[in-house]
């Protein structure tokens, strides 16, 4: 299986030989920014599209179909008409935290997408508490979601802030913990580690029972974690028209908008990885041959592919199911979510220590 | 007897032996006392406020009020009015009926009468700064006095009440503390330009105020000066998703004071048509419903389901939303070759997906924990606050007007009328879903049988009325549709009232969201189904 550390170790050294270290790191520096930039943009208007076609075989329609063959420029021209738009200043606006809390947001995402492994020697952030670190600066995000309600003197993206906070919140015990169950299975925080933990069968099914809770619990908070439906409440567009970001326009909102596709690829993409292997090739046990076979898809195809599956479970949610509401979202994670979560993280220590899993 | 209960009691009260109804006339000190009475009496209380029309005759400025007694299904007319015209003052009926709390307020708003003891007398539909009283008869049109405001409304955080001895005392709508969001006029959940003040606690509402007038267009005013077949096109505009029945109850309201006698083929196709009609409605609202609560993809498919009703009509009567098929004596003109085709293919075609809607939504537990148990409207309150409808009938009133007053072939066709006790929103959708089968089945009746014969009979160019006061109602998609006409035999009504189907169900919104949350509020005013336009008028 092609290992991408080839190409960057060469980048690494063509760079050390013309240039001194300390100069080589920024331009490295600069090259992993602007790549990832890059991937983070191409991402996110690959998912505006997909889900606008999705949501429209749901409801037996088009979708996108004018601009470019299938419709597929339609997001780009999106994106384009985005960034030309004109940023509405708002009266009685905290200007500063206004302007702010995009950025927070989108920073934390772009933060929490780097830590993704895409491929064999294709991640970003590796280091010994990566899926903690993962965890900590996607909860970042919140505080911007609560700035943007906050600053805008508008009533209902106050009230939407408010569900959110409490929304997600709440919900990231539940993350956190179901994290915590993998990582008693795995042994290990580091991202990589966990890929490589699953070179003889994915964690979902070397965990059996206990996993697969997790993954459930993991799949429901992580759809309530990302804001989309039947979580969607801080945006609940029949109640709060917008809510959070009722008030903002041009990139602003896009910042909001990319936001809010890509922490559903994060997501999608911390399952996959947690439970499904991430890159890790379909490996069974004692059969050489079919490990063989699956090993020339590359860990690239593999990634996307699982993420891919994913998001099309989270689309599936939110294209059949109606909204909660506020009490019934809290309960379902406080009287349900959580004792579940906290009984399975204790059966999976007992499986751990016993041996039981395969 | 009634007539001499009251002449026992309240001797002043007059009765009018009327065409149909009897009405009883009170002086204005025994208005109230008479209103009670007829509340309370024991054999035949009558408990339902059917409409309640402010006018202006010359001399004096008065009401009408029709009431029902639910149980007898008696109607009778209460009259009164008074004489001053600057500062007029009636007692209110609004402690006994709720429905006349904000028909009062209409009257107020129309005809400037002060209604003693109300407790919120502002107006409701025309503009706080709004000189006049429009439907006085000495009222002129008048651009310089009430120009086109290029200013918006400022709405008042005070309301007036007004006492029987003269004085008035200014009470605040919130409180200091309240934090009021305002959920409308253009807010995707109010279906159209409806507005709510909305005191929140937290989540929790604690407080509805209801701004209606955003689509008023004085309907009742410009019927005061047209002719009879050319208000007909007005009333489509009403509730635009029971354009036909509404057209329907006019022209039965008219045809019955003119005795005109239309043909059995007529009456078979009006029927057929108010089930197509409410068939749409209630697809309409199965999927408004379905996107209010979220659920965006059941939305589509109810909406696909709608369209094939809205193509049969569109083949016949050339309309889509607005039909304009009713004529005084008849249809405008015959069906079309394919209209009895195309609806035994909708029958067969629209079962299954009433199992795909129910697989969808009906039985998703999530929709089930929205709307089980929210909004619960007893069977008393329903009565007082008049909602009618299949409303109504989730909270166990039989109020279905094709049952208790057919109309049509209604009599000839069997359909069970459907009641649930719960009052819930959950049964409020209930109804509407079971109605679209109870809709399928009377058209399963009737369009094999429409008889041969003539789509309409002649009537005289100038249609004059008789003189006398006339009520006709039908079943709208959502309620008791009612037609008021006081006529004084001219080609014009003196005054014309149509009872809204939808005033009642908005009316009700406070008395249901008070202590619900926000999203409830949204399922309240889903499930209970209301039409802006209907409102407004």
């Amino acid at each position: 299986m092609f290992d991408f550390s080839i190409i960057t170790r060469w980048i690494d050294q063509l760079l050390r030989g013309v240039m001194p270290d300390a100069a080589a790191t920024v331009v490295e520096c600069v090259l992993i920014g602007l790549a990832l930039l890059l991937g983070y943009a191409v991402i996110a208007l690959a998912l505006i599209y997909v889900e606008r076609k999705v949501c429209a075989w749901f409801q037996c329609r088009l979708g996108p179909n004018r601009v470019g063959p299938f419709g597929l420029l339609q997001s780009v021209a999106d994106m384009i008409k985005m960034l030309i738009k004109e940023i509405i200043e708002i009266k009685h606006v905290d200007k500063f935290l206004f302007g702010l809390a995009p950025y927070i947001v989108i920073i934390a995402s772009v933060t929490a997408f780097a830590c993704l492994p895409f491929g064999r020697g294709l991640q970003v952030l590796d280091f010994n508490v990566g899926i903690f670190f993962l965890i900590a600066v996607s909860s970042i995000g919140i505080v911007g979601i609560l700035l943007a309600g906050w600053a805008s003197n508008n009533k209902y993206s106050l009230i939407g802030a408010m569900r959110s906070g409490a929304q997600m919140i709440s919900y990231e015990l539940s993350i956190g913990l179901s994290i915590l169950t993998m990582v008693v299975l795995s042994g290990t925080l580091q991202v990589s580690g966990i890929v490589e933990g699953q070179v003889d069968g994915w964690y979902l099914f070397k965990g059996h029972l206990p996993a697969v809770i997790a993954f459930v619990v993991y799949l429901v908070a992580g759809t309530a974690e990302t804001n989309r439906g039947p979580f969607d409440l801080p945006e609940a567009d029949s109640e709060l028209t917008a809510g959070y970001h009722t008030e903002y326009s041009g990139m602003h909102f896009g910042f909001f908008y990319l936001a809010e596709y890509l922490n559903m690829f994060i997501v999608a993409g911390v399952a996959a990885t947690l439970f499904l292997g991430g890159w890790m090739p379909l490996h069974v046990p004692g059969w050489a041959g079919f490990n063989e076979v699956m090993d020339y898809i590359p860990s690239i195809a593999w990634f996307f592919g699982k993420v891919g599956v994913m998001i099309f479970v989270i689309m599936w949610f939110k294209w059949t199911f109606p909204r909660l509401r506020i009490d019934q979202l809290l309960r379902l994670e406080w009287k349900y979510l959580l004792p579940i979560n906290l009984l399975n993280l204790l059966l999976m220590v007992i499986v751990v220590v016993y041996k039981l899993h395969f | 007897m009634l007539k001499d209960k009251i002449a026992a009691r309240i001797p002043t009260v007059r009765v009018e032996e009327g065409a149909a109804l009897p009405t009883f006339v009170a002086e204005p000190g025994d208005y109230r006392a008479l209103a009670r009475l007829l509340r309370d009496d024991a054999e035949t209380p009558f408990d339902y406020l059917v409409c309640l029309t402010g006018v202006d005759r010359g001399d004096t400025l008065g009401v009408v009020l029709l009431l029902e007694s639910t149980g007898s299904g008696q109607r009778v007319f209460v009259q009164t009015g008074v004489a001053e015209r600057e500062r007029p003052v009636l007692p209110t009926v609004s402690d006994l009926w709720e429905t006349a709390n904000l028909n009062e307020r209409e009257v107020y708003d129309y005809l400037g009468i002060r209604f003693a003891g109300h407790p919120d007398m502002r107006r409701l539909f025309l503009r706080n700064d709004w000189v006049g009283y429009p439907l006085r008869k000495d009222y002129k049109i008048d651009g310089a006095v009430n120009p086109v405001p290029l200013e918006s409304d400022e709405s008042p955080d005070v309301t007036t009440v007004y006492r029987e001895d003269g004085s008035e005392e200014t009470r605040a709508l919130f409180d200091e503390t309240d934090y009021v969001v305002n959920i409308g006029p253009q807010h995707p959940a109010t279906h159209g330009v409806l507005r709510f003040r909305t005191a929140l606690e937290g989540e929790i509402v604690k407080k509805v105020d209801v701004h209606c007038g955003y689509i008023h267009r004085g309907i009742e005013k410009m019927s005061e000066s047209l002719a009879y077949p050319q208000i007909l096109a007005l009333t489509d505009r009403l509730d635009y998703l029971a354009a036909h029945q509404h057209r329907h109850a006019l022209c039965l309201c008219l045809e019955e004071a003119l005795q005109l006698e239309v043909p059995e083929r007529v009456k078979y196709i009006r029927t057929i048509m108010d089930e197509l009609n409410r068939l749409s409605s209630h697809l309409l609202f199965w999927s408004t419903l379905c996107m209010d609560l979220g659920a965006l993809t059941a939305f589509f498919y109810g909406f696909r389901d709608r369209e094939k009703v809205l193509d049969i009509l569109e083949e016949t009567t050339g309309g889509r939303l607005i039909q304009h098929y009713n004529v005084i004596g008849g249809v405008s003109a015959d069906i079309h070759p394919n209209f009895t085709r195309r609806i035994k293919e909708f029958i067969r075609y629209l079962p299954p997906m009433l199992k795909e809607y129910d697989r969808v939504f009906t039985g998703n537990v999530i929709a089930q924990e929205r709307m089980k148990g929210v909004g619960v409207l007893s069977r008393e309150d329903a009565i007082s606050f008049g909602v009618t409808g299949p409303s109504g009938r989730a909270s166990g009133w039989a109020c279905d007007v094709r049952k208790r007053r057919p109309y049509g072939v209604y009599d000839r066709v069997d359909f069970d009328e459907i009641l649930f006790t719960e009052g819930d929103s959950f049964h409020r959708y209930l109804v509407r879903l079971k109605e679209i089968e109870e809709s399928l089945h009377i058209l399963e009746q009737l369009v094999d049988n429409i008889p041969p014969g003539e789509f309409a009979v002649k009537t005289k160019p100038v249609i004059k009325l008789p003189e006398g006061r006339f009520f006709k109602s039908v079943e709208g998609s959502r309620g008791e549709f009612g037609v008021y006409i006081e006529s004084r035999g001219e080609k014009t009504p003196y005054r014309l009232k149509f009872r809204s189907t939808s005033f009642p169900l908005v009316s009700v919104v406070p008395h249901l969201a008070r202590g619900s949350k926000i999203a409830d509020l949204i399922a309240i005013g889903g499930t209970l189904d209301y039409i802006v336009p209907d409102i407004d008028r």
